[in-house]
Order: structure tokens, then C-alpha cells, then sequence
């Protein structure tokens, strides 16, 4: 792509435990303005530190980030977080403050005033698809789950970022809600032209989401493309990962007939 | 007369504005202190693991030191502190009282505060502080809107649990010169006065209860979002404590406080000065309960304006002497001394309360015991008992030394129950009082110091530094002056210790004015 990379690692390296534990050794990956990323790997694999660096929750030992052009180490950490938009596992929403509150509240620590904020809140509702009379004012207990991560994904949207990410976003939902989620949250990325990395150790989920797909192992980026490409990578992992959506894709056109309602689900 | 008709129900209602006011002002300015220094201490160690352990460490030791011991360290503490000061800044402040008992109080309270918090903080789920961060808050924002609030709960649960125990341990603050609902309690088990104890223990279960109820208001209205009940929560504590310090402001502060010790003699002899002071037009309040060491440095500071002591106890005790002179001897180089600190020896009221070893009439004459030295034999075989103070007093080391007595037990009591102990025979022997009415009551016999190594114990009244020039407070207690002889002052010593509407000190010293006044 001519444009220049939204978010760029250059040779990151990140240890803890006092370098005992290599979580990212040297890598590099850049991600494209409008792109869907998808880091998939299995657990201990780096994604997550890999995915927290680049907002700075956690400070890379070596190496470059640079998101929007700066060096997120020159970046005031605060501001760079807000500016950014951060999907939580299981939703991380505030157990006290209620739906509403919960998603005003990078707008709020912005300073944007209240009748703003308000209004913003019920848009973004719509956006998520979630009825504002009904949610507005609930707290997270009183949601389902899939609508906790509804919830989260209109919080991270609140500050109107470039760029959104996401921790195993869906990883805790059951299949269909899951997949309706993955879906709206496509339309979403596309609608609103954000740049988007996801995290997921399921690669059928990466596949049917992402444009590309980095994958780790053991704090190294083993492979990285689109689908098909990826697919013509001789690394044994990566023909791993990728032989369960391929069988199961075989298994299901078997043994699935075509529905005649395709395409309205 | 019926339980319920007793007046010293009324007279108790009539000290509970004074006794509940102060209570509820030293117990609510503990616990807001002990608030302001145990919550950001809590919130600054709740990620720094050594800090964390130190000062609940500190708090711990604190707790194990019983509440009563640990409002009498500060008593010397603040006395020393207060010397310094006054000698590097030229000011001083009272070591008596409220301090005292604020500062340890407060440090009592710590613990819960402080333990609660930290584990209220810790209990946040990570995810949720990652959360926090992620959005873009800076670690006072998470700490505000998010941990705390989370905390709260918990930290509530530890801000009631340190209510309570402040309020309940406040009743320990009137030995240190702080009046509280202790007030009642330790009066009425020192003239066995049990409707003040019950009184006392009863207002105190009270006024805690309704705190912790009022704090649980406000703790589910934070909680559940629900403005009117924290409000009413609010509300009501505010209430309480402006109900309860407007009858204290809004009554003029005696201009004259009369000290008392803790034993039943001095609480007559307090209410009978403080009797005389209001005939003649003055203002006068009474400080109970004061322990012996106390009661002097508070006079010495003008903290109380007039007590009645002991000149052998002065002279042993306060000034470390340990050689016995005769009577007059003494009291005249007692007055010297206390001269030199401009402690005015007023005059003696006309009556003795010395230690006596005492023990059963039929028992002592049965074994051929008139005097001490007639004990020594039978010492090693018997027990004794005496008040708190005795064993350590420096009287009961000279008797040791004179006589070379030994006694096998030795047990420490509260002075209303030695002379029923000795009656039937649970001890052998104890240390009494000679202005004791229960000597004769129980047909006991003191015996003879016949190699005089008890000093000589006038009770005499002495005048604050500040009040030296004062000729109304002189001309108040003047008619008191060896009017009161020790017959008079046994039976009113016998009728304080009497369980009935007639044996509180007021009653006593009314009764005790009648007939000496004439």
C-alpha cells in the first residue's frame, strides 16, 4: 500500500520477570491505515504484549513503535490511550457506573462537555445496535454477555479513534452471538474507516475477519499475509493452525446442505 | 422504692448532656483523624508491599495494647512533649484531657481503617484497573472513579468496625482527665453505684450503635446510588453531633474544675468543694476518676483548679521521700515544697485516710495481732490484698523494710471489694483505708504502725498555681478546714458505698455539710 503504516514494530523486544521471560523477541509488523489485523497465536505466544505496546500499557525494551507517524515513547501515554480505542476480553466495563457512563467515559476524561457526551452515548448505542431506552442507564451486571462486549466496543468507539484495539474481543461468547458481534463489528471498521488489530487464538474467527494475518509463536512473528497467502507458507505452526478451519470447512460442506434462507441469517 | 423509681436514674440523665457531649466530640474527632491519616496512608502503601506490612504491623502492635494502657502512655508523652515545646517555642498545650485521648484514639482506630482499605483497593479485579488505564485514565482518575468506589463496601465495613471500638474505648478517656460516658461507669464502680454503671455501659452501646447504623445508611446510599439515604445518613450524624455539643457550648464553662482520684472519698470530697464553690456564687464543675500521678501534674498545669490529697502520699509518692517525720513536721515542709511551685497548701481538712494493714477483729484477737510487728510471724502463711497502686507505692516498701514482712499471695483489687475479701477471709489481710467506714461496717481492726513506717496522711486541699491570689475560692472552702473529723468522714465514706438513691457523692457531700457545716 502507498500509504505510510498506521501503526509500525520495528525489531520490539519485551521481557518481564527480569528478562527471564522473552514475551515479543524482535519483531516487525506493519499495519496499514483501513486494514484489519488479526494476531492470532496460541497462549504465552507474545499477542497480548505485543497489542499493549502499541497503546502503551506496557513499555517495549527495544525497538520502535510508531502509531500515526510518532514514536509512541515520546507520546504522553495518557493522551495516546485516549486516542485510541481499546476492546477489552469479557468487556472490562465498570461494574458501578452504568452503560451510558461506561461508554462517555474517554469522551468525559477528554473534558467534552455533558449534553455532548449524552448524545454521542446514544448514538453509538445505535451504532452497536443496542436499544438506547432500554440499556441506557442499566448497570453491566443486569447485560448479557453479548451485550457487555456491545457495550465495550461502543465505549472504545466513544472518542471517535483511527484506530480500535481488540483482546480476544469474542473469545467468551457463544458461537451465534459471536459471530452476529464479529459481523456488525466488520460493518463497523468498514463504515467508519478505522484501522483495527484483534487479537484471537482462533483462526476460523481471523479468517473470516481479517484482511491480514499475523501469527506468533514464542514472541516471534512466524508468518504474516492474507489468508491465501498465508496458506502458501511452508512454516509447519502456521499449516497447523490454518488445517482446522480448512477441515471443518470440508466437513460442513458435506455435511451441511445449502439453506435456501442463505444470506438473510 | 422500685428500681425504676430510683433517682439515681434522674441524677444520671442530669450528667448526660455533659458526659454524652464529650464523648461523642472526642470519639468523632478520633475517628476523623484517625480517617484523614489512615486512608491515604492506605492508599499510598497498597502497591508498595513493605510499606504495607510496616503499617499494618504498627497498627497491629497498636491493637494489642489495651485501650486503657495505651490512653495512659500518652498522658506522659503529650506532659513531655508539652515541656519541650514550651522550652523551644515558649508555648505550651494541656497533656490533660481531650488530647490525650484524641491522639490515642485515633491511633486505635488505625487498624480496621487501614487493613480494610488495602484490602478493599486490592480486591479491585485487575481486568477492571486495566480497563481504567486502557480508556485513558491517569492513576488519580482510576484511584477515584474507579478503585475507590469499588473499595467501598469493604472500607466502610472497617470505618464502622473503628467507630464502634472508638466509641466503646472512648469510655477509657476519663482516667486521663477527658470526660466521657466513662464518667459513669468508673464513678459508679468506685461508690458502687451500679445504676451509673449500667447507665454508662448502656448510653455507650447506644450511641455506637446508632453511629454504626447511621454509617451503614450512608454505605448502601453510596452504594445502591441513592442520594436520600446518604443524605439521611449524613444528616443524622451531623445531627447527633451538633445535638450533642449545643447543650455543652451553650452552657458556660465552670470557671472552676475540682479534681477527684478514683476511690469513693475523693468523689465525696469533690462534690462537696464543688458544693461550697456554687454557695458562694461560683461556677464549679467536677474531673473525676483521675489517676494519683494525674491529678497532680494537671493541678500543677492548672488543668483542675483544686483537689484534695494526701500529705504522706504527696510526700512518698509525688516527691520521693523516704523518710517518715511526725505530723507537723511534715505538712510544714510539704507546704515548703510546694510553695516552691506555687501549689498552695490550703489547709488540712481536719482527718487522716492512711494505709492501714487491717484484717478481721475476731481473727486478729484469736491470733494475739495488735500491731504489725505482731503479724510478721504469721505473715508467711497468710495473704494479702490491696488497691492497684500499693504494691508499687514507695509506703509499702518501707513497711517491708521496717518490719521485714512477707506475705505469700499478694492480690490486687478494686478498693470496694478489699474489706469484703479480708471480711470473709478470701484474704487474710489487706492495705485499707483508716477513713474507711467499711472497717468499722465489717468489724475489722487496723493495726498498730508501732515501728512508724507509714507516713502521716492529712487530707489537705491544694490550689492551682493560676488561682494563688484567688480570695473567693480562699473564702469558699475556708468554713471546710478542720471541720471534718474522721468519724464524720467514715460514715460518710460508708454511706457513699451504700447501693441506694442516698449514696451518690452529692447526696454524701450534702449530708456531709449538714453536719459539719453548723
Amino acid at each position: 500500500m502507498p500509504t505510510p503504516p498506521l501503526i509500525a514494530y520495528a525489531h520490539v523486544g519485551k521481557s518481564f520477570d527480569g528478562g527471564r521471560v522473552q514475551a515479543v523477541s524482535d519483531v516487525s509488523l506493519e499495519v496499514a491505515e483501513g486494514e484489519f489485523l488479526a494476531i492470532v497465536g496460541g497462549s504465552g505466544s507474545g499477542k497480548t504484549t505485543l497489542l499493549r505496546l502499541a497503546n502503551r500499557l506496557i513499555d517495549a525494551d527495544s525497538g520502535h513503535i510508531t502509531v500515526e507517524g510518532e514514536d509512541v515513547r515520546a507520546a504522553d501515554p495518557i493522551r495516546l490511550r485516549r486516542r485510541i480505542g481499546y476492546v477489552f476480553q469479557n468487556g472490562g466495563l465498570f461494574p458501578h457506573i452504568s452503560v451510558a457512563g461506561n461508554i462517555g467515559i474517554t469522551p468525559k476524561l477528554l473534558g467534552t462537555p455533558a449534553p455532548e457526551i449524552s448524545s454521542r452515548v446514544d448514538e453509538l448505542l445505535d451504532l452497536v445496535r443496542l436499544d438506547r431506552a432500554q440499556h441506557r442507564d442499566r448497570l453491566p451486571h443486569e447485560l448479557s454477555g453479548g451485550q457487555r462486549q456491545r457495550v465495550g466496543v461502543a465505549r472504545a468507539l466513544a472518542a471517535k479513534p483511527r484506530i480500535v484495539l481488540m483482546d480476544e474481543p469474542f473469545g467468551a461468547l457463544d458461537p451465534l452471538t459471536r459471530d452476529a458481534l464479529g459481523d456488525d463489528y466488520h460493518a463497523l471498521h468498514r463504515k467508519l474507516g478505522l484501522t483495527t488489530v484483534m487479537i484471537t487464538h482462533d483462526m476460523t474467527e481471523a479468517i473470516l475477519l481479517a484482511d491480514r494475518i499475523a501469527v506468533m509463536r514464542s514472541g516471534k512473528l512466524l508468518a504474516q499475509g492474507t489468508p491465501s497467502e498465508l496458506s502458501g507458507s511452508d512454516d509447519p505452526y502456521v499449516g497447523e493452525l490454518l488445517h482446522t478451519p480448512r477441515r471443518q470447512a470440508e466437513r460442513l460442506k458435506v455435511l451441511l446442505p445449502p439453506d435456501a434462507r442463505d444470506g438473510t441469517a | 422504692m422500685s428500681f425504676f423509681t430510683d433517682p439515681r436514674w434522674h441524677e444520671a440523665l442530669t450528667h448526660l448532656p455533659d458526659y454524652l457531649g464529650n464523648h461523642v466530640r472526642v470519639s468523632v474527632t478520633a475517628l476523623a483523624l484517625g480517617l484523614l491519616v489512615s486512608l491515604p496512608l492506605a492508599v499510598a502503601s497498597r502497591n508498595r508491599p513493605v510499606l504495607r506490612s510496616t503499617l499494618l504491623g504498627f497498627a497491629s502492635i497498636v491493637q494489642t495494647v489495651p485501650g486503657l494502657a495505651l490512653l495512659a502512655l500518652f498522658y506522659p508523652l503529650l506532659l513531655a512533649l508539652t515541656a519541650l515545646s514550651l522550652s523551644w517555642f515558649g508555648v505550651g498545650f494541656s497533656a490533660f484531657g481531650f488530647l490525650p485521648a484524641v491522639l490515642a484514639l485515633a491511633l486505635y482506630s488505625m487498624l480496621p481503617v487501614l487493613r480494610n482499605t488495602i484490602t478493599g483497593l486490592r480486591g479491585v479485579d485487575p481486568a477492571i484497573l486495566e480497563a481504567a488505564e486502557g480508556v485513558g485514565m491517569t492513576p488519580s482518575q482510576s484511584l477515584f472513579t474507579v478503585e475507590l468506589p469499588l473499595a467501598l463496601p469493604v472500607m466502610m465495613a472497617g470505618i464502622r468496625t473503628a467507630a464502634v471500638w472508638v466509641i466503646g474505648t472512648a469510655t477509657l478517656s476519663t482516667p486521663i482527665g477527658q470526660t466521657s460516658l466513662g464518667n459513669y461507669i468508673f464513678a459508679g464502680l468506685q461508690t458502687q453505684n451500679w445504676v451509673f454503671v449500667l447507665f454508662g455501659c448502656a448510653s455507650a452501646a447506644l450511641l455506637a450503635l446508632a453511629v454504626d447504623q447511621l454509617l451503614a445508611l450512608i454505605e448502601t446510599g453510596v452504594r445502591v446510588r441513592s442520594r436520600l439515604r446518604t443524605a439521611l445518613g449524613g444528616l443524622g450524624i451531623a445531627a447527633l453531633v451538633i445535638a450533642t455539643l449545643v447543650p455543652t457550648m451553650a452552657r458556660s464553662p465552670s470557671s472552676y474544675i475540682v479534681g477527684a482520684k478514683t476511690f469513693t472519698e475523693q468523689y465525696v470530697l469533690s462534690a462537696l468543694v464543688a458544693q461550697r464553690l456554687r454557695a458562694a456564687g461560683l461556677s464549679a464543675s467536677t474531673r473525676e476518676g483521675l489517676g494519683s500521678n494525674v491529678i497532680y501534674d494537671a493541678l500543677l498545669t492548672g488543668d483542675i483548679d483544686v483537689y484534695v490529697d494526701y500529705s504522706g502520699t504527696l510526700w512518698a509518692n509525688q516527691f520521693h521521700h523516704s523518710d517518715i517525720k511526725p505530723r507537723e513536721e511534715l505538712l510544714t515542709e510539704l507546704k515548703a515544697i510546694l510553695a516552691q511551685r506555687n501549689i498552695t497548701l490550703l489547709g488540712e481538712l481536719g482527718f487522716a485516710n492512711a494505709y492501714a494493714l487491717v484484717m478481721p477483729r475476731k481473727r486478729a484477737e484469736a491470733l494475739g495481732i495488735h500491731s504489725i510487728s505482731d503479724l510478721v510471724s504469721h505473715a508467711s502463711a497468710m495473704s494479702m490484698a490491696a488497691d492497684y497502686e500499693f504494691f508499687s507505692r514507695p509506703e509499702w516498701a518501707g513497711i517491708q523494710k521496717a518490719y521485714g514482712l512477707a506475705f505469700r499471695p499478694q492480690r490486687q483489687m478494686q478498693p470496694d471489694f478489699m474489706y469484703a475479701a479480708v471480711a470473709s477471709g478470701e484474704v487474710d489481710v489487706i492495705a485499707g483505708y483508716t477513713s474507711d467506714g467499711l472497717i468499722a461496717k465489717y468489724d475489722l481492726v487496723a493495726l498498730d504502725d508501732d515501728k512508724h513506717a507509714i507516713p502521716p496522711y492529712d487530707a489537705i486541699v491544694l490550689v492551682a498555681p493560676k488561682r494563688a491570689q484567688d480570695q473567693a475560692l480562699r473564702a469558699a472552702l475556708h468554713p471546710l478546714l478542720g471541720r471534718i473529723d474522721i468519724s464524720a468522714m467514715r460514715e460518710a465514706n460508708l454511706r457513699a458505698a451504700g447501693n441506694d438513691g442516698q449514696s451518690s457523692p452529692d447526696a454524701v457531700a450534702r449530708w456531709l455539710w449538714e453536719q459539719v457545716g453548723k
